[in-house]
């Protein structure tokens, strides 16, 4: 596992959403890191946070109705909460990328995809205009569209789901990033087209070495992916380990929960687990665990005090008052 | 298709439900002033199948198949453009509308996004109670009861039988869908993505409430899904579906541990494993590509612009639909 040095810090991110009901708690205090080169999976039902806190990151949430609260990130000894928006203008796109889960609506439509592409490096880079051009073309060959050369003049609509998507990952790695954050970049996408883009992630990360945040609901995904799980409930982190060991030892109900409802294609069917009972209401702060209304493991301290992140082994936490390696309640 | 075939395909296990033969729906493309019809996309182009009493038949295929087109033709919310539907013995595509309404009632549907198909202006009850002063004969009481007994059913709590759709989050307004649809009792349910606008945690609830009513009531269903590890949790048979045609029909495990056909061999392996250490091994077969368009679909075999193994005839000649033994159909020149 790679293992480089912090590339972003994350510490006790809070975002808030003030709207006509009241307060929604979006994101209740999130900490990670980033390692340099690392992919790190974020694992989330709707409404657990995970695109909010990455967002959020690059305060790119509508303000107002959204108020990121509190916390830090640090990122090039800079704080992006703190510094002044055209100091934040030049990481996002330049040393942060971008890719969204739709790529109709996160490209302009009057534009060429030549266009979009150099408009990136005009704003950060020195290259002058026939070096932007080249620069264009050689970043559709890397993300292999087909007639690279043709589709520098193409229009958004004139391509695929799939093609759009390459476009998006191609400008998100026009300035050479060190981090790039994917929301749920192949969900609009079909099963084939979704083997596509996973098969050219991954074979970028062998040849640029950027770190990646994925966000996903998708649990397959992440497996075949990232070298690490956050997983997301109620604006927090519940558990976070190493891909492998998240699948084979998930030590938070939520995660174990999660992954017995998913079917398996390559397994015979048996009733499937189904996590009783629905997602938690996030206009009031959590003062307990979010979780347990819906937790088969949850006693009377779940419903009074609110779980801190505790080391499980190296790499590894878990927000839960439950251990369920001995099948009792932790004592601290 | 020869008689032979026609006779192996409808000798199967159990009766007969629905039985569909060579299918066709075709939307024209129109264009100009006097809006001349100057093409057709060809949504469905050809589809046989049956689907027994008390089964779940699954239909994959990704956007574009032609699965959804399938089941609202199967149910005369579009009409066929050709070929035969028969529901128990009797012909759909031209059965008088009054026998239609009729029939309706034993021929239900649960949509994919329980935000949409759910009057907002309407409370529960009058939602499920909707069909039931349509089609009954129940007075006030009697239908009050149902509702009751419905919402039951489905896992809701009868005393909220008088809340808005809104007051619901996805997975409880999906239940209303289902407690609608099964409040006539019918014998056959075309369920169309009912899982895919949910998540992960409330699709298995959804799921296993399926398979529960399926059991309770034996329901038989058309299950349409782009996910082909949930198809294969519920399904007894699957038919897989790309670009209008049914490429490959078989046995659930028969169909995922020993597919035949390309593309459904290309679809299995482009489905991410939940599990590390599965996905660090495995042989993906990634196709190269997008799928053509369905108004213009390519000449012999529909798959034959993306197959990894086409051979020349595969781009001239269309592929016989046949049985490769044991009920496991398939079209390819290859399998």
């Amino acid at each position: 596992m790679i293992r480089g040095e912090p590339a972003l810090e994350v510490k006790d991110l809070k975002t808030h959403f003030n709207t006509q009901d009241g307060t929604v708690h979006a994101v209740n205090g999130v900490s990670f890191t980033l390692h340099e080169g690392e992919f790190l999976g974020v694992v989330g039902e709707s409404g657990s946070g995970k695109s909010v806190s990455m967002a959020s990151l690059m305060r790119l949430i509508p303000m107002p109705p959204g108020e990121i609260v509190g916390g830090s990130v640090m990122f090039e000894n800079q704080d992006l909460l703190q510094i002044d928006i055209d100091e934040l203008r030049k990481v996002r796109g330049g040393d942060v990328g971008f890719i969204f889960q739709d790529p109709m609506t996160s490209l302009n439509p009057v534009l060429t995809i030549g266009n979009q592409i150099t408009e990136s490096l005009k704003l950060h880079t020195e290259l002058d205009k026939k070096e932007r051009n080249s620069r264009a073309l050689e970043l559709l060959e890397l993300v292999g569209l087909p007639d690279a050369a043709q589709r520098l003049k193409s229009y958004p609509h004139e391509l695929s789901g799939g093609m759009r998507q390459r476009v998006m990952i191609a400008m998100a790695l026009a300035c050479t990033p060190k981090v790039i954050i994917a929301d749920e970049p192949t969900t609009a996408l079909d099963v084939t087209i979704q083997a596509q883009i996973i098969e050219i992630v991954r074979d970028l990360r062998s040849k640029l070495g950027t770190a990646l945040i994925w966000i996903t609901h998708d649990l397959g995904v992440v497996a075949g992916l990232a070298d690490r799980v956050l997983v997301m409930y109620g604006g927090r982190i519940v558990e976070e380990a190493p891909v492998r060991e998240l699948y084979a030892t998930p030590h938070h109900p939520y995660t174990k929960g999660l992954l017995d409802s998913v079917p398996r294609l390559d397994q015979k069917g048996e009733e499937l687990y189904s996590i009783e009972g629905q997602p938690p209401s996030m206009y009031t702060e959590p003062t307990s665990c979010s979780f347990a209304p819906r937790c088969p493991h949850a006693f009377d301290r779940c419903a009074q005090e609110v779980p801190p992140l505790r080391l499980i082994s190296p790499g590894h936490k878990a927000a839960c008052f439950f251990n369920v390696t001995t099948g009792e309640p932790y004592v601290d | 298709m020869t008689d032979l075939q026609e006779q192996s395909t409808s000798t199967g296990n159990g009766d007969v439900v629905i039985s569909v033969r060579g299918l066709k729906k075709h939307f024209p493309i129109m264009k100009g002033v006097f809006r001349r019809q100057v093409g057709a996309v060809r949504a469905v182009d050809g589809v046989d199948f049956e689907i027994y009493r008390g089964e779940t038949l699954g239909l994959v295929g990704e956007s574009g198949s032609g699965k959804s087109t399938t089941g609202r033709v199967i149910l005369q919310l579009d009409d066929a453009t050709d070929g035969s539907i028969t529901y128990l013995d009797e012909e759909l595509t031209t059965v008088s509308t009054n026998r239609m309404r009729e029939l309706r009632k034993q021929m239900q549907m649960i949509f994919q996004d329980p935000h949409a198909c759910l009057n907002p202006r309407m409370t529960v009850a009058s939602i499920i109670g909707e069909p039931l002063v349509e089609n009954s004969t129940m007075d006030k009481e009697a239908r009050r009861a149902r509702i009751d007994e419905l919402l039951t059913q489905v896992g809701l709590d009868p005393s909220h039988a008088n809340r808005y759709p809104h007051e619901f989050s996805g997975g409880q307004r999906q239940r209303i869908g289902i407690a609608r649809a099964i409040a006539l009792n019918p014998e056959f349910i075309v369920c169309d993505e009912p899982i895919a606008a949910l998540d992960v945690s409330i699709q298995a609830q959804v799921v296993n409430l399926l398979k529960q009513l399926q059991e309770d009531l034996s329901l038989t269903y058309l299950f349409i899904s782009h996910d082909l590890s949930m198809v294969r949790h519920i399904a007894d048979r699957v038919a897989v579906m790309y670009l209008g045609h049914i490429v490959e029909l078989a046995e659930v495990d028969d169909l995922y541990d020993n597919p035949k056909h390309p593309y459904t061999q290309a679809l299995n392996s482009a489905v991410p494993l939940p599990d590390p250490i599965a996905e660090s091994t495995r042989q993906r077969t990634i196709l190269e590509g997008d799928i053509p368009s369905p108004a213009n679909p390519p000449p012999g075999c529909v798959f034959s612009t993306r197959c990894p193994v086409a051979v020349d005839r595969c781009f001239t000649d269309e592929p016989a639909w046949r049985d490769t033994g044991g009920g496991h159909w398939v079209a390819c020149h290859l399998a």
